[in-house]
């Protein structure tokens, strides 16, 4: 056995595990754990078949950050899990529905993957030499200029979520002081103090 | 099986001499970082520091290590046993896997990839992952509410560190950390490497890295005045000592980082005779040095920051410079026809 | 990909070298050190009395947002990452293309600050 065929088996291994204890797991934060090592076995495949650019960001961006949210919403919420497993059955029905309409479209990709018209040819596509451009510039190269419109979409995507995030969550509490830095650094001798001659014996 | 032996097993034979090599020097390195830390802040204080184990105390954290091992651990009731141990080594594995791609020296690395400088930007925004991890699986409320600190102060200052190695790449155009040291190579000397053109993101990195490594002045994940030792409250003998070792690897990589985007890595200041008699590694080890040298400096001087002036400092303050440093330097190769091709 | 795995191989190998100094690190005071539990040492850390409560609790939905903007921002970095190392190649049109991208996010930043989002009180 080779070496990349030990690391496949290794990698692809460990991921279908941990994947199946992300469910089977009791303890939520448990699952995330688990969730997060899928990440990391699921960036080394990636890795095995030489997209390296992408199997890091996949470490920065998915646990880097997507699972730290997540981590903080399981940890941090104060859910009664007890309480949460018997409202399951209820929302069984919709589990399903979404879990029913997210295997079509794994099918559909699947489908369009063999059908599709343009597949074949994007598949003979030349792809440049991996030991001469390091697939990162390969991406540079394209994605900024051959696809500018996914690009810019993405941008939009971003800035969407940007504003959603912001009415979503976003509150102000009353009566809270805050700092303001720059009227306190523009603070001089003359607005700071002011001197008073006092008689003696009268006070102020 | 002779060959199997000298095609697979050899090589990985000499990448695990290398590797044991590597990192009993870096946990030599570190020993004497904690040490000069001790003593610069002592020094600072008009203090002598540690000095009795050993002449001048060189032997002291040695006499730590010692000492920590032979430490009762105590794990508390309430604690998740497993993620509760899992959380410094973590913390520790994960400070230690970034000196994997990092070059002391021409060619001298455990593994050169493409993307060496993504791979620490990776492995750094995983280090967030020991503190939440601790402060949940203790149950208690001291690291509870460090973890939460940490894990919004981490995350904040992320960005702008992103934001700064891209400023770099634009000028050395590429991922991999050798051909950014060798980017800065130049008739100039020191005067050519990163940390003069891009001065203002020098500064935004070097305060970033501060507290991206839970270093004074943002230090409220510790804070002992408050949260007493913050997400390490429950810990005792050497899975602190993990901790503590993760926190002072990840200082010295950050220093690494900086010697190596700004500093010009291994290269001697000026390539001309008594500078570039030194070997390579000596220059990249005094650069370290005099990265941490300003790490310690800030924590013997500066007070400790408040939490929302932090998060002010990293929002509003650091990302915007960041991000319009990002679009200045582009702009400024691009229509002066110096972006490196 | 062969050259990949010739490249990454010693990565892993690190790793594992680092992992297993920091398991034994871990594990020697199990064995070496003195072992005397008892209940108030293994109880949580307070101010000097027994914790009132569990103390995983309820926060503040701000910590939610800090990490939400942070993904964002995030993303935004890592589509930076391979424009910048072939930024020379790209010319005008991929600079100004990124200079849009740039544009719609700040739009999304000043909204940001002007909502207050950024103010932590």
């Amino acid at each position: 056995m080779t070496v990349p065929a030990f690391f496949f088996y290794l990698f692809s291994a460990v991921a279908v595990a941990s994947a199946f204890m992300v469910i089977a797991g009791r303890n939520p934060v448990h699952s995330v754990l688990w969730l997060i090592l899928t990440f990391v076995n699921a960036a080394g495949l990636f890795l095995l078949i030489g997209a390296e650019f992408l199997a890091m960001i996949l470490v920065v961006v998915y646990v880097g950050a997507v699972a730290v949210l997540f981590l903080f919403v399981v940890m941090m919420l104060d859910v009664d899990f007890a309480e949460l497993r018997e409202g399951f059955l209820q929302y069984l029905p919709i589990g399903a529905l979404v879990g029913l309409v997210f295997l079509v479209e794994l099918v559909l990709v699947v489908g369009t993957w063999a059908v599709g018209p343009g597949i074949a040819s994007a598949i003979k596509a030349p792809i440049p030499n991996a030991s001469q451009v390091t697939n990162t510039e390969a991406i540079g190269r394209v994605l900024y200029t051959t696809y500018v419109h996914y690009f810019q979409i993405a941008g939009l995507v971003l800035l969407v979520a940007m504003i959603g995030a912001i009415v979503l969550t976003l509150h102000h509490r009353v009566n809270v002081k805050r700092q303001n830095i720059s009227s306190q650094n523009a603070r001089t001798r003359d607005t700071a103090i002011e001197v008073v001659k006092v008689k003696t014996g009268e006070g102020i | 099986m002779v060959d199997f032996f000298w095609q697979t097993l050899w090589p990985i034979i000499i990448i695990l001499a290398q590797s044991v090599l590597l990192l009993v020097a870096l946990l030599i390195f570190i020993a004497y970082i904690l040490l000069a830390d001790r003593k610069i802040w002592a020094a600072v204080q008009m203090r002598r520091g540690p000095n009795v184990v050993g002449p001048f105390g060189l032997l002291q954290s040695f006499a730590d290590l010692l000492k920590f091992v032979l430490k009762e651990p105590i794990i508390p009731a309430g604690a998740n046993k497993g993620v509760f141990l899992l959380a410094p080594l973590v913390t520790c594995v994960l400070a230690l896997a970034a000196w994997a791609v990092i070059p002391v020296h021409p060619g001298w690395s455990i593994a050169e990839i493409n993307v060496g400088i993504l791979y620490i930007f990776a492995i750094s925004s995983l280090t967030v992952y020991g503190v939440i991890m601790a402060g949940w699986a203790s149950n208690s409320k001291y690291p509870f509410l460090a973890a939460l600190r940490s894990a919004a102060q981490m995350v904040s200052y992320e960005v702008s560190i992103g934001f700064v190695i891209i400023t770099v790449l634009l000028c050395a155009g590429s991922l991999n950390l050798t051909k950014i040291v060798e980017a800065q190579n130049g008739p100039w000397g020191m005067f050519q490497w990163y940390w003069l053109p891009l001065l203002p993101m020098f500064v935004v990195f070097y305060i970033s890295a501060l507290a991206e490594t839970n270093r004074p002045p943002f230090d409220l994940v510790e804070a002992e005045s408050e949260l007493v030792a913050g997400f390490m409250v429950e810990y005792s003998s050497t899975p602190y000592l993990l901790f503590m070792l993760g926190e002072y690897v990840a200082i010295v990589t950050m220093c690494a980082m900086g010697t190596i985007l700004f500093l010009g890595g291994w290269l001697p200041p000026f390539d001309v005779a008594p500078f570039n008699w030194l070997p390579g590694i000596v220059w990249f080890v005094i650069k370290v040095c005099f990265m941490f040298f300003l790490f310690a400096m800030a924590k013997a001087i500066v007070p400790r920051y408040r939490y929302d002036q932090l998060m002010r400092l990293g929002w509003k303050v650091f990302l915007p410079l960041s991000l319009v440093m990002v679009v200045a330097v582009a702009a400024v190769l691009h229509f002066t026809g110096w972006a490196p091709k | 990909m062969a050259v990949l795995v010739h490249d990454y191989l010693p990565v892993v190998v690190f790793i594992g070298v680092a992992t297993v100094i920091g398991l034994a690190l871990l594990v020697s005071p199990f064995l070496l050190a003195y072992q005397n539990p008892d209940p108030e040492k293994l109880s949580a850390y307070e101010c000097g009395f027994n914790a009132f409560d569990d103390a995983r609790m309820k926060f503040d939905v701000r910590f939610y947002l800090v990490a939400i903007l942070f993904i964002i921002f995030d993303l935004e970095v890592a589509f930076l990452f391979p424009w910048a190392i072939v930024f020379g190649e790209l010319g005008s049109f991929g600079f100004w293309s990124m200079m849009v991208f740039l544009g719609v996010l700040t739009i999304g930043f000043i909204y940001e600050w002007k909502k207050g989002a950024l103010e932590w009180d």
